[in-house]
C-alpha cells in the first residue's frame, strides 16, 4: 500500500478545514495532565471534549450528530489547544469559547448553563444546582447531565460533588475528577 | 442486506488515501499527483454529505480521482491543442452522457460501465476499484452495456 507522505496528509488536512466544508473538526491532544484528549469544533463552536479512549467510536457519535464529514484537522482546534494548555498550566481560569450544544437536550442545557456559573475553585452539589436550575428535587437527574456533559473541564463538571463532600462521581473517572479539582486549589 | 452507513470521512479518508495516491501517480505521473490527491478529496469532501449509503465508496472515489486526472490534464495542455481533440471542450463529457443514461444499472455494472467508458480506465483498474478484479470488470462492463442495448430495443 502506498504510503501518502505526511506533508501532503496534512496539506489536505488543512485545506479541507480552510474550505469550510466540514460538519466537525478534531484533534486528539495526547499529552495533557489528564491524558489523552479528543476536541472537537463545528462551525458554531467547541462540540466535544472526550476522554475516551476509543476514538473510534467519537467519531461515529460526532458523525451521528453532526453529520458525516468529521476529519482531524490540528489548525481549527488552535484556539482550543491554547486555551486548555494555560488552564492545565494554572494560568487560566475561564474559557473564551463558543459552544455548539445544539445536541444537547433542553434540561440538560439549562443545567450546564448554571454549572457555567459556578466559578474557578469553588464547587456544589448536585441538589444546589438542581435548585439553581429550576428543578430543586431533582439532584439525581443532575447528575445524569453531567455524567453526559459534552464538554467536560471547559462546562465545569468536575465542581459538581456530592452533599457530604465526597467527589462522587466523574464521567473520566475520579481520578480526573481529583486532579483537576486540585489544579483550582479546591481541595488540597 | 442493510445498506451500510456512510463512515465518518476521517476513516473513508484513510482508508483510501494509499490507494487514491497510488492511482494518481500512475496516471498522471509523481510530480502533478499530489495537487490532484488534494483535487480528489477535497471534492469527495464537498459531495459527502449528500451520500445516501456508503456503499462502493472506493469505486466512487477513484472515479472523482480519474476526473481530476482529466481535468488537470485539460488545464495543462495549450487551447490549441485541445481544439483539434474532439469532444475536449467539454469538462466531462463523456460522464454527463453516462450518468443519467446509466441510472437504472445496477450499482457495480453502473460503475463498470462509467469507469470504463466514461473515463477510459483499465479494467484492472476498474476491478480494483471495485473491489474484484479484471475479469469481474470487464464482465460488469459488458452485462451493463447488454442490459442497457435491451432496455434501449424495449423502448
Amino acid at each position: 500500500m502506498t504510503r501518502v507522505p505526511t506533508a501532503l496528509d496534512e496539506r489536505f488536512r488543512a485545506a479541507a478545514a480552510a474550505g469550510g466544508a466540514l460538519d466537525v473538526a478534531y484533534d486528539v491532544l495526547d499529552e495533557t495532565p489528564v491524558g489523552p484528549l479528543l476536541v472537537g469544533v463545528s462551525d458554531r463552536g467547541l462540540c466535544r471534549v472526550s476522554f475516551d479512549p476509543d476514538p473510534e467510536q467519537e467519531l461515529e457519535r460526532l458523525a451521528r450528530i453532526f453529520g458525516p464529514r468529521v476529519l482531524r484537522s490540528r489548525q481549527p482546534l488552535g484556539r482550543v489547544r491554547r486555551e486548555l494548555d494555560e488552564y492545565f498550566a494554572g494560568r487560566r481560569r475561564d474559557f473564551d469559547l463558543d459552544l455548539d450544544l445544539r445536541a444537547t437536550p433542553e434540561f440538560h442545557r439549562r443545567v450546564l448553563a448554571e454549572l457555567n456559573g459556578i466559578a474557578y475553585g469553588e464547587t456544589t452539589t448536585y441538589g444546589t444546582l438542581a435548585a439553581r436550575a429550576g428543578s430543586p428535587r431533582a439532584a439525581r437527574a443532575v447528575g445524569t447531565v453531567m455524567n453526559r456533559n459534552p464538554l467536560p473541564i471547559v462546562l465545569p463538571c468536575h465542581r459538581v460533588v456530592g452533599a457530604s463532600g465526597s467527589l462522587v462521581g466523574y464521567g473520566g473517572g475520579l481520578e480526573r475528577k481529583e486532579w483537576l479539582l486540585r489544579l483550582e486549589g479546591a481541595i488540597l | 442486506m442493510a445498506e451500510p452507513s456512510v463512515p465518518p470521512f476521517e476513516r473513508f479518508y484513510e482508508t483510501h488515501k494509499g490507494e487514491v495516491l497510488a492511482f494518481l501517480r500512475r496516471r498522471a505521473g509523481r510530480e502533478r499527483a499530489d495537487d490532484l490527491f488534494q483535487d480528489t478529496f477535497l471534492r469527495a469532501l464537498r459531495a459527502y454529505g449528500r451520500l445516501e449509503h456508503g456503499e462502493h465508496l472506493r469505486a466512487w472515489v477513484l472515479t472523482i480521482a480519474a476526473n481530476c486526472v482529466i481535468d488537470g490534464a485539460r488545464r495543462e495542455r495549450p487551447a490549441a491543442e485541445l481544439a483539434t481533440e474532439p469532444g475536449a471542450e467539454d469538462a466531462r463529457p463523456a460522464f454527463e452522457d453516462l450518468a443519467p443514461l446509466t441510472e437504472g444499472l445496477p450499482p457495480k455494472e453502473r460503475a463498470a460501465v462509467v469507469l470504463r467508458y466514461g473515463y477510459d480506465l483499465d479494467y484492472d483498474e476498474i476491478g480494483a476499484a471495485l473491489g474484484s478484479n479484471e475479469q469481474a470488470a470487464r464482465q460488469a462492463a459488458s452485462a451493463g452495456v447488454r442490459r442497457l442495448r435491451k432496455e434501449k430495443e424495449s423502448r
